[in-house]
C-alpha cells in the first residue's frame, strides 16, 4: 500500500472515532440538559409569600415579624377578591342575579381555583389536607392557576371534518354585567401584590421531609432511604466481593474445574435482569429466611448486594491480578505468609482498582429500581433511624420517581418535585463517579510515588 | 561467624566440585543429587553443590541453565510455580529444605532474597524496611523500628541518601537506590544468607558498581549466593563460582581457579565466550 493511501486511511479512521465520540457526548447532553434544567427548578424558583408562610409554619424558618407583615400586605390586596366572591354568592343565592342557576356551578369551580391560588379565605376553618392550607407557593404554578381563573377551556367543534379544537375563552365574558365582572381585571392587575414572588434558593429541598405526599416540602425521606440502601448494600457487597476476588485471584488453583464453574456463575449473575433479583429477594430473604416481616431496608440491601456483587468481584479480581507479581515475591521472601502478603502488600496496591469497582457499584445500587420494588421501597414513609432499617421499608429516590409519575393523583402540580428527584439522583451518581475518579487518581499517584 | 555443619560432604557425590578448595570452610548450603522439575521438564539435574558460609558464591551459566531455579530452591520460592517439584536433598544449615516438616514461611525468614528487578513495595521508604521486622518479630515500638531501619540502611549504604526522606514513596528512588533499598529490606529481617538473583541486570554501570561494592562490604557477615549472567561480575565479587549448563552443575571451584584454570572444557568454552 502506498504511503498516501495509508495516511488517508489513518485519517479517516481517527475522523470516524472523533465523530462517534461527538455523537455520544451530544446525546448525553440531549438527555441530561432538560433533566438538569428542570431539576434545578426544584431548588431555584420564584417563591410566593405562601412559600415563606409555609417555611415559617412548618420549619420555623425566617423572621416571624417580617413574614407576618408580608402576609398582611398581601392580605390587603386579597381582601377585595374574597369580598367580591362572597357578595356575588349572596346575590346568586338570593336569586338577585338573572339566570342564577347557570352561575352556581362555575362559581364553585372559580372559588376552588381561588382557594388553590391564595389559600383558604381568612376566617374559615383550617383545612384538613396540608395542600389546602396554603396557596400556590411557586410563582410559575401561581401563574398557571391564574390562567385557569381568567380563562375557560372550551372545545370548538365548528369544523365537522376536524377534531375538536381547544380554545381559551376569557371567563370574564361569562360574568358580563354582574358584580363579579370587576374580579378578573382586579386579579390580573394586583396579582404580584397578592403573591409577592421573590427569588428563592431552596437548597433545603434535599433535607426537608415532604408534606401531604410531596405537595409541599422536600425529598429528604427518599434521599435518606437511598443513602441507607447504598450503605447497606456496600456493607454486604464489599467484604464478600473482596474475599471472593482474593480467593479467585490468589488462592484458587488455576485451571481447576470448580473455579471455572464459579467464574461462569459470576458472569451469569451479572447478566440476570434486575427484576429477577427483586423477585428472588422477596422469595428468599423475606418469605423463606424471614429476615424481616415484610419489606425492609435490610432485605433490599441484601438483594442489591447480590446484584452488584459480580461487579465488585470482577473489578477487584482484575485489580489484584494487575498487581506486579514481584510485590508478592518480595513479601513472601521476607517471611510473610500468603494471607499476610495479600493483606499487607497486594490489597493496598490493588486499592485503586477495587475502589473504582466499589464506587461504580454504589452508583448502581443508588439507581436501581426493580430490585427494591418487592424488597424495600414504599411510596410514602417517614425518615427511618438506623435501627429501624432492620425491619422497616423506606421511600427511595428511584422508586419514588416512578411512583410519582404513575400513581400520584396530582402529578401535574408537582412536576418540579419529580424533576428535582431525578436531578438529585443523577447528581448523586455523577458525584459518586467523580469521587471514584478522584480517589483512584490520588491513590495511584501515591502508589507511583 | 560459626556454622555448625550437621552433614558431611560426600566426596563421591560431589564429583565435579573442587573439594580441596572448600577445605577449612563451613558449609551453609549443600545439595545432594538435587533435581527440580517443571512438570516433565528437568530444570536442574542431580546437582551436587556445597556453598561455604560467610563467602560470596556466584552461579554463572547461559540463559535457561537452571541457575535461578537453583537459587530459588534454597528459600522454596519455586513453590509458587504450579507443577514445580523437587527431588534429592537440599540442606540449609543442616536442615532438609524440602522436608515436609519444614515451614517455608519460617525458612524464608532466615533467607533474604534480592530480585532481578528492584521491587520495593509502593510504600514509604521506612515502611519498606520495616515490613519484615513488623510481620516477623511483631515489632511495633517506634524507636525499636527506627533502630532496625537505620541499621539496615547503613548496612546497605543507603542511609546518607535517604535519611531525610524516610516518608517518601520508595518508588521515587532511582533504580540503583531501589535495589539497595531491597537489599536493606532483606537485611532488616536479619537473615543468615542472602540470595541475589541477577541483582544488577536492570541497573546502569554506576549503580552496578555500587551494588558490587556493597556485596564486598557484606562479605563475611552473610553467606551470599549471587546468580549472574555477567562473568566479569562473578569474577569481581565472588570467592567461589559454580558453572551450570543445561541444568547440570558442570564445575565448582574457587573463582580464581575457575576463571584461570578451568578443569572442564565446557567451562573454558563458556568463560572464553565461545557460547552463551
Amino acid at each position: 500500500m502506498k504511503l498516501k493511501t495509508r495516511r488517508i486511511l489513518d485519517h479517516s479512521f481517527s475522523g470516524l472515532g472523533f465523530f462517534s465520540i461527538f455523537l455520544l457526548s451530544a446525546s448525553l447532553i440531549i438527555v441530561l440538559a432538560p433533566i438538569i434544567i428542570r431539576g434545578l427548578g426544584a431548588f431555584l424558583f420564584k417563591g410566593t409569600v405562601e412559600f415563606r408562610r409555609f417555611s415559617y409554619e412548618a420549619f420555623n424558618r425566617g423572621n416571624k415579624d417580617e413574614i407576618l407583615a408580608e402576609v398582611e400586605a398581601a392580605q390587603k390586596y386579597r381582601e377585595p377578591v374574597y369580598r367580591l366572591l362572597a357578595d356575588f354568592k349572596k346575590q346568586v343565592d338570593n336569586g338577585e342575579v338573572p339566570n342564577s342557576g347557570q352561575y352556581a356551578r362555575d362559581l364553585r369551580e372559580l372559588k376552588e381555583q381561588v382557594h388553590r391560588l391564595l389559600g383558604p379565605a381568612p376566617g374559615t376553618e383550617q383545612p384538613v389536607l396540608m395542600r389546602d392550607r396554603y396557596g400556590e407557593t411557586r410563582w410559575d404554578m401561581a401563574r398557571e392557576t391564574l390562567k385557569r381563573i381568567l380563562f375557560i377551556e372550551k372545545w370548538d367543534y365548528s369544523d365537522p371534518r376536524a377534531m375538536g379544537k381547544k380554545v381559551l375563552a376569557p371567563r370574564v365574558s361569562e360574568y358580563k354585567g354582574t358584580a363579579l365582572e370587576k374580579l378578573f381585571p382586579y386579579l390580573e392587575i394586583n396579582f404580584e401584590n397578592m403573591m409577592r414572588p421573590r427569588f428563592t434558593f431552596y437548597w433545603r429541598f434535599i433535607t426537608d421531609t415532604s408534606f401531604d405526599s410531596h405537595m409541599l416540602g422536600g425529598i429528604f425521606t427518599e434521599v435518606l432511604g437511598t443513602f441507607y440502601l447504598v450503605l447497606g448494600t456496600m456493607l454486604f457487597a464489599i467484604p464478600m466481593g473482596i474475599i471472593a476476588a482474593v480467593y479467585l485471584a490468589e488462592f484458587s488453583r488455576p485451571n481447576s474445574k470448580i473455579v471455572s464453574l464459579l467464574r461462569v456463575f459470576i458472569s451469569t449473575l451479572a447478566g440476570v435482569p434486575s427484576i429477577v433479583f427483586g423477585l428472588f429477594g422477596l422469595a428468599f430473604f423475606i418469605n423463606t429466611v424471614k429476615i424481616s416481616g415484610s419489606k425492609s431496608v435490610l432485605a433490599g440491601s441484601m438483594t442489591l448486594a447480590l446484584l452488584v456483587l459480580p461487579t465488585v468481584i470482577r473489578a477487584s479480581e482484575e485489580a489484584i491480578k494487575a498487581v506486579p507479581g514481584t510485590y508478592k515475591e518480595a513479601a513472601l521472601s521476607l517471611g510473610a505468609g500468603k494471607l499476610r502478603a495479600v493483606t499487607t502488600v497486594i490489597l493496598p496496591a490493588a486499592l485503586p482498582g477495587i475502589l473504582t469497582g466499589i464506587v461504580i457499584s454504589m452508583g448502581r445500587a443508588a439507581g436501581e429500581t426493580a430490585p427494591i420494588i418487592f424488597t424495600a421501597a414504599v411510596s410514602v414513609g417517614k425518615p427511618l433511624n438506623l435501627f429501624q432499617t432492620l425491619t422497616q421499608p423506606t421511600p427511595a429516590l428511584p422508586w419514588n420517581i416512578y411512583n410519582l409519575v404513575t400513581e400520584h393523583e396530582a402529578v401535574e402540580r408537582i412536576r418540579h418535585v419529580q424533576f428535582g428527584m431525578v436531578f438529585t439522583l443523577i447528581l448523586l451518581v455523577l458525584l459518586l463517579n467523580l469521587a471514584a475518579i478522584i480517589i483512584r487518581a490520588r491513590i495511584s499517584k501515591k502508589l507511583r510515588g | 561467624m560459626t556454622m555448625n555443619l550437621a552433614i558431611n560432604i560426600n566426596p563421591d557425590v560431589m564429583s565435579h566440585a573442587d573439594l580441596t578448595a572448600l577445605a577449612g570452610e563451613d558449609i551453609h548450603v549443600y545439595s545432594e543429587d538435587f533435581s527440580i522439575f517443571y512438570r516433565e521438564k528437568e530444570a536442574i539435574r542431580k546437582a551436587n553443590l556445597a556453598i561455604p558460609a560467610g563467602k560470596v558464591t556466584a552461579i554463572i551459566g547461559p540463559s535457561g541453565c537452571g541457575k535461578s531455579t537453583y537459587l530459588r530452591a534454597v528459600n522454596r520460592m519455586n513453590d509458587l510455580i504450579p507443577g514445580c517439584r523437587a527431588m534429592g536433598k537440599l540442606y540449609f544449615d543442616g536442615e532438609d529444605v524440602y522436608s515436609p516438616l519444614v515451614d517455608p514461611v519460617l525458612l524464608r525468614k532466615r533467607v533474604g532474597m534480592v530480585f532481578q528487578k528492584p521491587n520495593p513495595f509502593p510504600k514509604s521508604i521506612f515502611d519498606n524496611i520495616a515490613y519484615g521486622p513488623r510481620i516477623n518479630n511483631g515489632i511495633k515500638n517506634k524507636s525499636q523500628l527506627n533502630a532496625v531501619v537505620e541499621k539496615s540502611l547503613r548496612d546497605s549504604g543507603l542511609w546518607e541518601e535517604v535519611k531525610d526522606r524516610m516518608n517518601e514513596n520508595a518508588l521515587s528512588l532511582s533504580g540503583g537506590q531501589q535495589q539497595r533499598l531491597c537489599i536493606a529490606r532483606a537485611l532488616a529481617v536479619e537473615p543468615e544468607i542472602l540470595l541475589m538473583d541477577e541483582p544488577t541486570s536492570a541497573l546502569d554501570p554506576k549503580a552496578t558498581a555500587r551494588i558490587e561494592e556493597l556485596i564486598g562490604e557484606l562479605r563475611g557477615k552473610y553467606t551470599i549466593i549471587i546468580v549472574t549472567h555477567n562473568m566479569q561480575q562473578a569474577a569481581r565479587v565472588s570467592d567461589y563460582t559454580a558453572f551450570f549448563y543445561e541444568g547440570e552443575l558442570i564445575e565448582f571451584s574457587s573463582t580464581i581457579q575457575l576463571f584461570t584454570k578451568p578443569k572442564i572444557k565446557k567451562t573454558e568454552e563458556y568463560i572464553t565466550g565461545r557460547f552463551g
